[in-house]
């Protein structure tokens, strides 16, 4: 499908965001605790566009949360506490890596079921045909009940007088 | 056993076409994000005003212990539907007496003044949010965006994007009543 | 006057798909010959009037007949003329009509070269794929007729959007069309097949060159989306998981499924009912596809416009198509006779287990797509599902598929020696421990998961090359016995080959260029120097360069290591006046090793930009070539499959008589 990057969105936000992502004077100047930014903002999804990250965002809102981020790991909050942060103001849509709760244990654990299904049906199908091979002279449901059908039918004849 | 196995795809697909249906409401906007802050107390903040306009400045304080519900409105003299949204906000506060609060985003408080000396000043007090920090407290995503707050402090209703037009109006003023008549949105 | 003979056109084309609908399938019922042949006229009247209607648009927005409401939303007069060509498929309008037409000509040529299979079963299949035709001729019609007029005309367009202005992206629509429609005829082969009650060796040797020719346009239409996000979005990435680019990949890998799941129905007559399934779903999700792009479903960076309506009638299409197929398969599939038989250790049981990995693979991102609107219906609530998910999902399915890859051709059909495997394969399995740990040398830093990649691709590449050694003996017998060999392989054998070891380069690309990334962001006045990943950087400046329809600033880089000069990149921020918008054209070093990646912007920072400084954004991406490299091998791996002389002969020849259904399957 053709990719229509409609940023219609900033529009609402009027002119003259020429920023690009993330820019140098928003960058903290400990190597560690900027990767630690940048890391968080990857996580963070840009509240104005069609799924995109702050970290990647033009945005005027993606840089002000971008911002934002720094200045709370600079004040000591780990990760989880920045985002946790985020989410009291802009609730789990603000997380792209949702979050593991009841909502989402479903999603979470779909693809090990999904696994497990598919795993049970390659060995339903597996066991199906080793025993199958194993007996090759043996006959199938479908033979099986044709045959019993016919010997009723021969000793039902046998009875008639 | 072996049908239900077969019929499985059939089953599953119409399942999700149920939710896709319920996907295809028009009165749905995939874009919109309800606010977090509804039935919440109105966020911490404290703000300075905007120097000329004559009213003062507005924080968190200002919400509580009031006797009946507020309108808080983010606004911007950069923002073109703002624009048409204040006439609809004056004739709230002079037609129906609302109190009007607002913040200013990430706005020269030179600017504001001059948008406000033109199109006039409905505003009870205003909050000069030049970062644009206590917007994000707010979970703001794009100016304009209106809240009713009521009189406890307790935010009760947002209202994304210009209130201007008859489902806009519409729309905001039964939240109005609702929030006045005691009730939250 | 034209647009007018387009619309016209289009309804002529609906009439004759309606008749094709009809007629030749329930010619095969009756056993009717006329009725049955008449699909040949009607699909090729078909094709011809769509033609026809693509031609009208084309021609409108050539002119830039502004009369004409498509041509004024998506194309303006100082447009280059190659945009404005690409402009007809652009829109939402237009995209449809370009599927159709592939639809048509897709009809028409299983008519014209579709002879080697029996009268009654190519007749049902056109019935199918014309009920498909009358589907999307109708939506067209009804909800979004590219030929809408506009008076008075304006006097110019509104030009389309400037980041898509791009001979790259021009091109990605038709070929993932090619694709997804392709994926049409198989279905509609299937669901013939599920008519007349029997699936057998000839169906699937007639519906693999159809499957490739449509994995290859699909394998195509993503990389050229990759690479253009790569080089147009400003910061190095190729892939997001977003919505639409997930809904394109799905088919991609059920297809993959397909591909090989109807090598075994064909050579063993096992897995009939998985075959003829995933004909059925792949299908069923490029419909899916386009659904979620063109019905607002989903929010998506890439989404048309929104509209419900035409969302239900998208729904309604889909409902019918995919619950109708669906609903036969769970009828008529169990019927089928099973086939050959095969041991857990074979190529049999190694192919079902890639099945069902792919399966799983595919139904975890489906799910992960969708989940935020499950969400949203049951509790209310927004919620997102991102990268992390997708990555964190799709990973550990996909690993162990690409081991399987390597052992796959190993195996034997029927049964197979899987100690006698192994110990052939310690070596390879040794050296792609090695590779791990030489890269864990080389680098410094990087995830486990990164290592353990390298590792697997490294088995993929080598258990490749070594299963294609053995074949022509390699080592084994005089090299030019070897090379003979190799010349007498069918080409379906180099094909495999090819198309194993590009992934494995694929993979190399994609790690590569995600774990050892370096990234340099800095304000650069003239005369600032960088450095990055041993490369030193010097900006030399900007100057003013006009564009046809764009006004750019460009700046110089001069590139140099060790002293020694390497590169000058040209990085431009482009702004175009008519559609206000502005773009980043990145400038790129390409290696095999690495691409040198830098993009401008102006500073958000007001105190800097007051400086006359720039943002200057320098990528050091390792390897990233190897993606497009491999999806290249991809491509020609499939090119090579389908030019075997084998898949061409076809199906062994039936008596000549017109074969109806009414005896039982083999």
């Amino acid at each position: 499908m053709i990719a229509r990057l409609v940023l219609i969105l900033m529009l609402a936000f009027a002119p003259v965001t020429t920023a690009f992502a993330v820019e140098p004077d928003e960058m903290l100047s400990d190597p560690v605790l900027e990767a630690r930014a940048r890391d968080v903002s990857r996580q963070l999804r840009c509240v104005v566009c069609q799924n995109q990250d702050i970290d990647s965002s033009n945005a005027g809102i993606a840089r002000d949360m971008r911002l934002l981020v720094r200045e709370r790991i600079v004040e000591g909050d780990t990760n989880a506490e920045v985002l946790d942060f985020m989410v009291a103001r802009y609730g789990n849509f603000v997380l792209l890596r949702p979050p593991f709760n009841p909502q989402t244990y479903v999603l979470w654990f779909a693809p090990l079921a999904l696994a497990l299904v598919a795993g049970g049906f390659g060995i339903a199908v597996m066991v199906r045909v080793r025993r199958q091979s194993a007996h090759p002279d043996d006959l199938s449901e479908a033979e099986d009940a044709a045959f019993q059908a016919l010997s009723d039918a021969d000793a039902k004849d046998e009875t008639q007088p | 056993m072996k049908r239900l196995l077969f019929a499985s795809p059939v089953l599953i697909s119409l399942i999700f076409g149920g939710f896709f249906l319920w996907g295809l409401d028009p009165e749905r906007d995939p874009s919109a994000i309800p606010s977090v802050l509804i039935s919440r107390p109105a966020p911490e903040f404290t703000l300075p005003e905007v120097a000329g306009t004559g009213v003062p400045g507005f924080a968190r304080a200002d919400l509580v212990g009031n006797s009946e519900p507020v309108v808080v409105n983010i606004f911007a003299s950069w923002c073109v539907p703002c624009r048409a949204e204040h006439a609809v906000l004056t004739r709230l506060v002079e037609e129906d007496g609302v109190r009007l609060f607002g913040i200013n985003y990430q706005d020269e408080p030179e600017d504001a003044l001059r948008w406000l000396t033109e199109l006039g000043n409905p505003y009870e007090r205003i909050g000069s949010d030049l970062e644009g920090r206590v917007a994000i407290e707010w979970g703001l995503t794009g100016v304009p965006e209106t809240f009713i707050v009521g009189g406890d402090g307790t935010v009760l209703y947002k209202y994304v994007g210009p209130v201007v037009g008859e489902t806009a109006v519409r729309e905001f003023t039964t939240a109005l009543a609702q929030a006045r008549a005691g009730g939250s949105s | 006057m034209i647009p007018e003979i387009g619309q016209f056109s289009l309804a002529i084309a609906l009439g004759f798909a309606l008749v094709q609908s009809v007629l030749p399938i329930l010619g095969a019922a009756r056993g009717n010959a006329l009725w049955m042949r008449s699909a040949h006229a009607t699909s090729l009247a078909q094709v011809t009037f769509t033609l026809i209607a693509f031609a009208a648009l084309m021609r409108s927005f050539v002119v830039s007949d502004f009369t004409v409401l498509n041509v004024v939303e998506n194309s303006n007069s100082l447009k280059p003329m190659l945009f404005k060509i690409a402009g007809t498929w652009a829109s939402h309008e237009g995209s449809l009509l370009l599927w159709v037409l592939i639809l048509t000509i897709f009809g028409a040529a299983v008519s014209l070269f579709g002879t080697n299979i029996s009268e009654g079963l190519r007749a049902r299949t056109l019935s199918v794929q014309a009920w498909i035709s009358v589907g999307f001729f109708s939506f067209m019609i009804f909800t979004s007729n590219p030929f809408e007029r506009v008076f008075p005309p304006p006097p110019d367009g509104n030009d389309l959007n400037p980041l898509l202005q791009d001979f790259g992206l021009a091109l990605h629509p038709p070929l993932l069309y090619i694709g997804y429609v392709g994926f049409s005829i198989v279905f509609s082969f299937a669901v013939a097949a599920l008519i007349e009650g029997r699936v057998d060796a000839a169906w699937a040797r007639w519906v693999r060159p159809w499957t490739l020719a449509s994995w290859m346009s699909l394998t195509a239409g993503i990389a050229l989306g990759s690479w253009w996000a790569y080089y147009e979005l400003g910061w190095g990435g190729w892939w997001f998981w977003d919505p639409v680019e997930n809904v394109s990949f799905m088919p991609w890998l059920l297809g993959t499924a397909l591909l090989h799941s109807a090598i075994v129905t064909e050579k063993r007559g096992s897995l009939k009912s998985w075959t003829i399934l995933l004909a059925i779903l792949t299908f069923s999700l490029s419909l899916l596809g386009a659904f979620i792009v063109r019905s607002g479903l989903l929010t998506s960076v890439h989404a048309f416009a929104v509209d419900p309506l035409r969302g239900l009638y998208l729904l309604g299409l889909l409902g019918i198509s995919i619950g109708g197929s669906l609903t036969l398969y769970a009828w008529r599939a169990p019927t089928f006779e099973p086939g050959g038989l095969f041991r857990p250790v074979s190529r049999e049981a190694g192919l079902l287990v890639n099945n069902l990995l792919l399966a799983t693979a595919t139904g975890t991102v489906l799910f992960g797509t969708l989940y935020p609107l499950f969400v949203e219906a049951l509790a209310g609530e927004r919620i997102s599902v991102g990268p992390p998910f997708f990555n964190a999902a799709f990973i550990p399915i996909a690993l162990p598929l690409v081991i399987l890859m390597g052992l796959g051709p190993f195996l034997s059909w029927k049964r197979a020696d899987l100690a006698g495997l192994m110990d052939r394969l310690k070596f390879v399995l040794a050296l792609s421990v090695l590779a791990a740990l030489v890269v864990w040398y080389l680098t410094e830093g990087g995830p486990v998961l990164a290592y353990l990649t390298v590792a697997i691709a490294a088995w993929l590449l080598l258990a490749t090359l070594q299963e294609w050694a053995g074949r022509i003996r390699l080592g084994k017998v005089p090299l030019r016995d070897a090379m003979r060999r190799a010349r007498n392989l069918p080409r379906a054998a180099h094909g495999t080959t090819m198309a194993h070891a590009g992934l494995a380069i694929v993979i190399f690309g994609f790690v590569g260029s995600t774990a050892w990334k370096s990234e340099e962001v800095v304000f650069v006045t003239p005369g600032s120097e960088i450095s990055i990943a041993g490369y030193d950087v010097v900006f030399e400046g900007i100057e003013r360069v006009m564009g046809p329809n764009y006004v750019a600033n460009r700046g110089t880089l001069t590139i140099t290591r060790d002293g020694e000069y390497v590169t000058t990149l040209y990085p431009e921020r482009r702004n175009y006046p008519v559609a206000q918008y502005s773009t980043t054209e990145s400038s790129i070093r390409s290696t095999l090793i690495g691409d040198i990646y830098a993009s401008l912007s102006e500073p958000a920072d007001p105190a800097a930009s007051a400086e006359g400084a720039w943002t200057l954004r320098i990528l050091y991406e390792p390897l990233v070539f190897f993606i497009w490299l491999g999806s290249t091998m991809l491509i020609l791996g499939g090119a090579l499959s389908l030019s075997d002389r084998r898949l061409r002969v076809g199906a062994p020849q039936r008596a000549p008589r017109p074969d109806i259904a009414t005896t039982p399957a083999e």
